[in-house]
């Protein structure tokens, strides 16, 4: 029997009544990840001995008790590599330190067992960038499993993981949860700490669960949620009791079907259908659907691609060869060697982000771009404040269809970053999102997973996870 | 600076990856000028929205002055710190020569 395929819950429930021990959960990963990670490509590195030690001393009274936690390899734990999936960091870096979710999972009981691939520095939505290893999607190994977060994804669909953390900056965690057919939820802005997760653009950056289930999420986000004084963006708001009220079904919610996530020439028909029909059972157990307008989602792509590679260009300005990372050397002293390290360390799309970044920074462009762009910024969230004065949660497609031919997109980004239109206006606006399994489409003989995305105000993800629940049990039962 | 056909700002990739400290390759010039010519063009749809008066937003939930106590604590071990370091000489990281002589 597979443990890493059950969800946290039925893992929790077997290990306190005795019928399973955390040391089995971890081996029973561990064969799954000899036999599957070849094909998928999920894991970057995983320490199976440390795993064991881990699980030997796990303390099956805290909240994740002797539960496996995977986490994308741009969040440091300390003695565990961190390589964001770059030539930069690989083979040289071990992570001095626990970032502030490792080291609330751990606090919980958690296990943290495998690092998962990436687009490198999180800088993409296919994980192709990644410089180490493709990972195929494990419902068509010819498709991404969208990106960033595509490794954390992809464990947990091929049943290698009982539950991952990715990071979203611009849809990371709940593009690559709709591709896979997993939950993936994106905490608003200010909800979890950052400290030890590698920046990529701090005013959009969140980490989050991938789970089985959504209320594997809750559970995980419950487990991460909360002030921090090691990052001042963490708000020190009260976290609530996300596993509570999740059982409290949709009836009496009022649902907002943004117009313009269905107003799309390019949204598929399929995604299109199990979308809407979604959207027409949760109306039958009593949600209200209600239309309502976001005209700014035609500027959210372009404003994204303007402030993340500023911002990028800015994180990313650390990366010198100086403390850590590996150093090219130039022998003609230490301009050199940072524009050398930087050369061979980058890969293109990390390369092209960063140049783009400094462009629209550059003297004589940043009000064009930069300072246009945190305009326009206000402009969608002023929009999302207004629509959640008159619904509870929004409405729509994940992505506008379902995961992509690998090397599909390789010489033409900009059209990679179009398909991001759906989820990058959450990062945006700061608020907080979900993607929850919805069926699927066929291509060729597979059957591709659609997402349903639910969006909610900032710090309402008690009422995201309920909606989402709601969904989920709707379509369990059919 | 000189203006694509489209209308769009032509953008010098190797002035800018040079500011970047970042070596291109000639081939890489090429693929990322059309690539990031693309792309500003695309940005560029951003200057036909109506953003006069609006204040600009920098971060989405903003906190500000946010202090925690001054009180000293056990930082990273200077073993932790170096233990990264690509290069280093008596407990120092140690670069490639910064001045001329």
């Amino acid at each position: 029997m597979n443990l890493a395929s059950h969800s946290i819950v039925s893992l929790r429930r077997m290990l306190l009544a005795g019928e399973t021990t955390p040391r089995e959960i971890v081996e029973s990963v561990a064969t799954a990840i000899s036999g599957r990670n070849e094909e998928i490509g999920g894991y970057l590195s995983s320490d199976f001995e440390k795993a064991l030690v881990d699980a030997e001393a796990s303390d099956l009274s805290l909240p994740l008790g002797g539960i496996p936690i995977a986490l994308k390899d741009n969040i440091n734990a300390q003695d565990h590599p961190c390589s964001c999936a770059s030539r930069f960091l690989e083979g040289s870096y071990l992570s001095p330190y626990d970032a502030t979710v490792s080291n609330r999972l751990k606090q919980a009981g958690a296990v943290l067992y495998g690092r998962t691939n990436l687009d490198e520095f999180a800088m993409g939505s296919s994980t192709e960038n990644s410089a180490l290893q493709q990972t195929r999607n494990p419902h068509d190994h010819s498709r991404i499993p969208g990106g960033s977060s595509g490794g954390s994804a992809a464990v947990v669909a091929a049943d290698m993981a009982v539950a991952a953390l990715g990071s979203d900056t611009g849809g990371s965690i709940r593009q690559p949860a709709s591709h896979c057919g997993v939950v993936g939820l994106k905490p608003s802005y200010g909800r979890v700490s950052r400290y030890g997760l590698v920046a990529f653009a701090s005013s959009l950056d969140q980490i989050g669960p991938l789970t089985r289930t959504v209320e594997d999420a809750a559970l995980l986000l419950q487990s991460i949620a909360g002030g921090d004084e090691k990052d001042s963006t963490c708000l020190d708001t009260e976290v609530p009791d996300y596993t509570k009220g999740l059982e409290q079904g949709i009836a009496g919610m009022k649902v907002g079907v943004p117009r313009e996530f269905f107003d799309n020439e390019g949204l598929d028909p399929g995604v299109r259908s199990r979308v809407e029909e979604a959207l027409a059972k949760l109306e039958a157990e009593g949600a209200e659907l209600v239309e309502v307008s976001l005209p700014s989602t035609a500027f959210a792509v372009a404003t994204y691609y303007i402030l993340a590679p500023a911002e990028a260009s800015s994180n990313l300005s650390r990366y010198d060869g100086v403390r850590y990372g590996n150093r090219i050397d130039g022998g003609d002293g230490v301009i050199a060697m940072y524009r050398n390290s930087r050369a061979q360390g980058f890969g293109p799309e990390v390369k092209r982000r960063i140049i783009l970044g400094t462009y629209v920074l550059s003297s004589g462009y940043s009000g064009k771009y930069y300072l246009r762009a945190q305009k326009a910024r206000t402009l969608i969230q002023q929009e999302y404040q207004s629509a959640f004065e008159e619904v509870d949660v929004l409405m729509g497609p994940v992505t506008p269809s379902p995961a992509r031919k690998i090397g599909e997109c390789a010489d033409a980004p900009l059209q990679d970053y179009l398909a991001d239109i759906y989820t990058i206006s959450a990062n945006l606006a700061g608020i907080c999102g979900l993607s929850v399994p919805c069926g699927s489409v066929e291509r060729e003989g597979h059957h591709l997973p659609v997402g349903l995305q639910i969006l909610g105000p900032h710090l309402a993800e008690a009422r995201v996870l309920r909606a989402g629940r709601a969904w989920e049990a709707i379509r369990d039962a059919e | 600076m000189s203006e694509r056909e489209d209308g769009a700002p032509e953008i010098d990739v190797n002035y800018v990856a040079g500011l970047a400290r970042l070596h291109l390759t000639q081939e890489e010039t090429g693929q990322f000028q059309k690539q990031l010519g693309d792309i500003l063009a695309f940005v560029d749809t951003l200057s036909s929205l109506e953003v006069e008066g609006v204040d600009p937003t920098a971060h989405p939930a903003p906190v500000l002055d946010v202090l925690r106590e001054d009180e000293a604590s056990e930082g990273l071990s200077r073993e932790q710190f170096l233990r990264n370091a690509p290069d280093r000489a008596m407990d120092q990281i140690r670069v490639p020569k910064v001045v001329d002589s």
